[in-house]
């Protein structure tokens, strides 16, 4: 399927911020589910976007704005081709063994409760860890209620799981704590997420996870859905948890008054014949 | 403690070379006098103001350092077998956390469990093929050392993030010179003043290649409420360089600036005293607001050199410090001139079922806990609090390593009653550039006061000494 998606955000200060400074990991890169037609990220910032890859092999987008400025927006604009591979992701670029996706930070350490409901998952799956992984996408989409009211981005796996409530990132973070508490390596995906009834405007991007199985390597799973990754997901950034995946990651100097606006859009782009 | 080796009298009562001419100053000395110039040393300490916060105190106010006017004293000879033993630790340090974060050669060997790397906080996947100028990753490490015989000296920790006691060192020098001028005539000891001038040297030595031929270099604090900030005003002192918050630096196309009343100014090296986890809120926690926001990416393009290297972490761990005695072999080839204190790894089961079993004779250490917090020193301990310990090390056996209790050699103190043997360690600091590595002869020595205790630190009631290296 091929896939446009274009994501606008809009930062307006009530009185103007003397220095701006922000990373981005908004660029995808392809793997075998995946092909980047084209993307471009625009910055209204009079500045040099200065291109890096991370740790875990993301692109990244530095900037900074010295001007006094009341507003700053980016445009995030692009085509991806994508493949349905029933959630194995391929071809990506890995630094790390998957032990290092055990670790614990601090947005999904497993507290207790969690761990008791990995547990309680994992006691009645079936063996080995795909059907458990599978039991544990359904249980954790059936478990915490979609909604987009109590939490906001530093939110813990424990504060999300406690209140049953969060959105795409909580129930990854919830997902991915649950899952290395049972010894599962798993990582947190930023990216986009095409809906099927229609609806292309969105309030913001999309969040799900991915685990390791031995055998068949790193599978996506989408707790928010309780499916596993189609090609209905673009994917973008990877971490270790939402801070490592984040699309903007940002300090401003002054500039009270901060107010966002973000608008996604992602629809499937009309096939264009090639003559 | 009658066991114990004692730096002035050994194992057998008579007198070492090396503290002879101070013995006899010690019997020609006038009874009060001790006391006297203890006395002197807490006044002009309180006069420069060195002192420290205890953290975990209910009252968590400053307080004073105890300074012993009795000094330690290392024969040339001691020194030249620890300059080599740190030297060549060291030299191992900084190839093991090159490879560590490079080519992982050692984990293919099969040295270092993985899990133990890349499942450690410490091990920061932001410097996984960080290319670091001339591979010195520790600039300045305070290795500590311990002694149990004529012969032995052990490696307790290795020090290789942000460590401090140096400023300590420098001034217990000073003051023991204005109040023993006398004894010092007697000696022939080694200066330790020159330790700024070799650490700024040490310092501008690995700027990046984009640097001035004069680098710049800063000292970035995380402020004065932090228990080192004496300590870090006083070193940008005698370097003769900034002192700086975060909020006086920035990062502007990817090269770091200090704000200055004539405008930015271009920082090539900065000496940083503030955690990794604080350094940069875009790359590390983003509510520090002691850090830099930008830093990390500066420091990714190879814009600005900090020392030490972000991640040193993963080579000062407590659950990494059991295989150095391999680290030291795999990437010198050589055997360790200083010797690890035999520990027993919880995460092993045999270790653990050992280490269960003679609690009440072993010191347990958290594998991630510092500054003598977290540990059982099991001789000294209450039946209550080993039954606590166990059940806390049963609970996470990964978390804990145990030791031996090392009779720790003890060295003569001024306390209320007069002149006793008191236990000892020594922080040598070890500086590495890209030309050299640099030891001023000596170090902080701690002093465990409370008579009997082997606990030396500072915030657990441990005072400091002067320590002297003799010229022959």
């Amino acid at each position: 399927m091929r896939i446009r998606v274009s994501h606008q955000t809009a930062y307006r200060y009530d009185t103007p911020a003397s220095r701006v400074i922000q990373i981005l990991r908004m660029t995808p890169r392809p793997h075998d589910g995946q092909h980047i037609v084209r993307w471009r990220i625009d910055v209204s910032a009079d500045c040099r976007l200065t291109t890096q890859e991370d740790a875990f092999g993301n692109i990244t987008h530095a900037f900074s704005d010295d001007l006094p400025t009341d507003h700053l927006e980016m445009l995030v604009e692009g085509e991806v081709d994508t493949q349905d591979t029933g959630g194995v992701v391929r071809g990506t670029i890995e630094r790390f063994p998957p032990s290092l996706y055990l670790r614990e930070t601090a947005l999904t350490r497993a507290d207790p409760p969690i761990r008791d409901f990995a547990r309680a998952v994992a006691d009645t799956a079936a063996d080995g860890p795909l059907p458990l992984l599978h039991a544990l996408v359904q249980a954790v989409h059936a478990e915490v209620l979609f909604d987009t009211d109590p939490t906001h981005p530093a939110t813990t796996a424990s504060e999300a799981f406690s209140l049953r409530r969060g959105v795409c990132q909580d129930l990854s973070h919830i997902f991915i704590a649950a899952a290395r508490s049972l010894g599962i390596p798993s990582r947190y995906i930023g990216g986009y997420f095409w809906r099927s009834d229609g609806v292309t405007a969105q309030d913001a991007g999309h969040a799900w996870v991915e685990s390791f199985v031995p055998d068949l390597g790193w599978v996506a799973f989408d707790p928010t859905h309780a499916m596993c990754a189609t090609d209905a997901h673009v994917r973008v950034a990877t971490g270790l948890d939402y801070l490592g995946a984040a699309p903007v990651r940002g300090t401003r100097f002054g500039g009270a008054g901060e107010s966002l606006a973000v608008t996604v859009h992602v629809e499937q782009a009309a096939q264009q014949v090639q003559s | 403690m009658a066991d114990c080796f004692d730096e002035m009298r050994g194992a057998n009562g008579e007198i070492r070379p090396a503290y002879a001419g101070l013995d006899a100053w010690l019997r020609d000395l006038e009874p009060d006098i001790l006391e006297q110039r203890r006395q002197e040393a807490e006044l002009l300490f309180r006069r420069i103001g060195i002192t420290f916060a205890v953290y975990g105190e209910a009252d968590s106010t400053e307080r004073l350092i105890p300074f012993d006017v009795i000094p330690r004293i290392l024969g040339a000879a001691e020194w030249d077998l620890l300059r080599r033993g740190l030297t060549q630790r060291v030299k191992a340090i900084n190839l093991y956390l090159k490879d560590i974060y490079g080519r992982r050669e050692i984990l293919k060997a099969g040295l270092i469990p993985e899990d133990l790397v890349f499942q450690n906080q410490v091990f920061r996947p932001e410097m996984n093929a960080q290319k670091v100028p001339h591979d010195v990753y520790v600039h300045i490490a305070g290795i500590d050392i311990v002694r149990v015989d004529a012969k032995t000296f052990y490696v307790l920790e290795d020090n290789a993030r942000t460590p401090s006691g140096v400023s300590y060192m420098l001034e217990n020098r000073e003051i023991m010179m204005r109040l023993f001028p006398d004894l010092f005539s007697r000696y022939r000891v080694a200066p330790v003043e020159n330790y700024p001038d070799e650490l700024l040297a040490t310092l501008k030595s690995v700027a990046p290649d984009t640097a001035a031929a004069d680098p710049t270099v800063v000292l970035l604090t995380p402020g004065i409420y932090n228990s080192a900030y004496f300590e870090h005003s006083f070193l940008a002192d005698k370097l003769g360089i900034e002192l700086v918050e975060g909020r006086d630096l920035l990062v502007k196309g990817g090269v770091v600036y200090m704000r200055t009343t004539e405008g930015p100014k271009r920082v090539d090296v900065i000496y940083r005293r503030v955690d990794d986890d604080f350094l940069d809120p875009l790359a590390f926690r983003p509510d520090s607001t002691l850090g830099v926001p930008g830093l990390m990416s500066a420091y990714q393009a190879g814009q600005v050199t900090l020392a030490n290297a972000v991640g040193t972490g993963i080579a000062d761990d407590k659950a990494i410090y059991s295989y150095m005695p391999e680290i030291l072999r795999f990437y010198l080839g050589e055997e360790p001139i200083l010797q690890n204190v035999p520990t027993w790894r919880c995460r092993d089961p045999d270790d653990l079922a050992y280490v269960l079993d003679h609690l009440p004779e072993l010191v347990v250490k958290e594998v991630h806990g510092s500054g003598g917090y977290g540990m059982l020193v099991g001789p000294m301990a209450d039946k209550g609090r080993i039954a606590a310990f166990r059940t806390r090390i049963e609970a996470d056996p990964k978390n804990y390593i145990a030791q031996p209790t090392l009779a720790l050699s003890t060295c003569p103190t001024w306390v209320e009653r007069g002149v006793a043997p008191r236990h000892i360690d020594l922080r040598p600091f070890v500086l590495t550039g890209r030309d050299a590595v640099r030891i001023v002869p000596g170090g902080l020595t701690r002093v465990a006061l409370q008579r009997g205790s082997l606990v030396v630190n500072s915030s657990q009631g441990g005072g400091t000494k002067d320590t002297w290296v003799l010229d022959t």
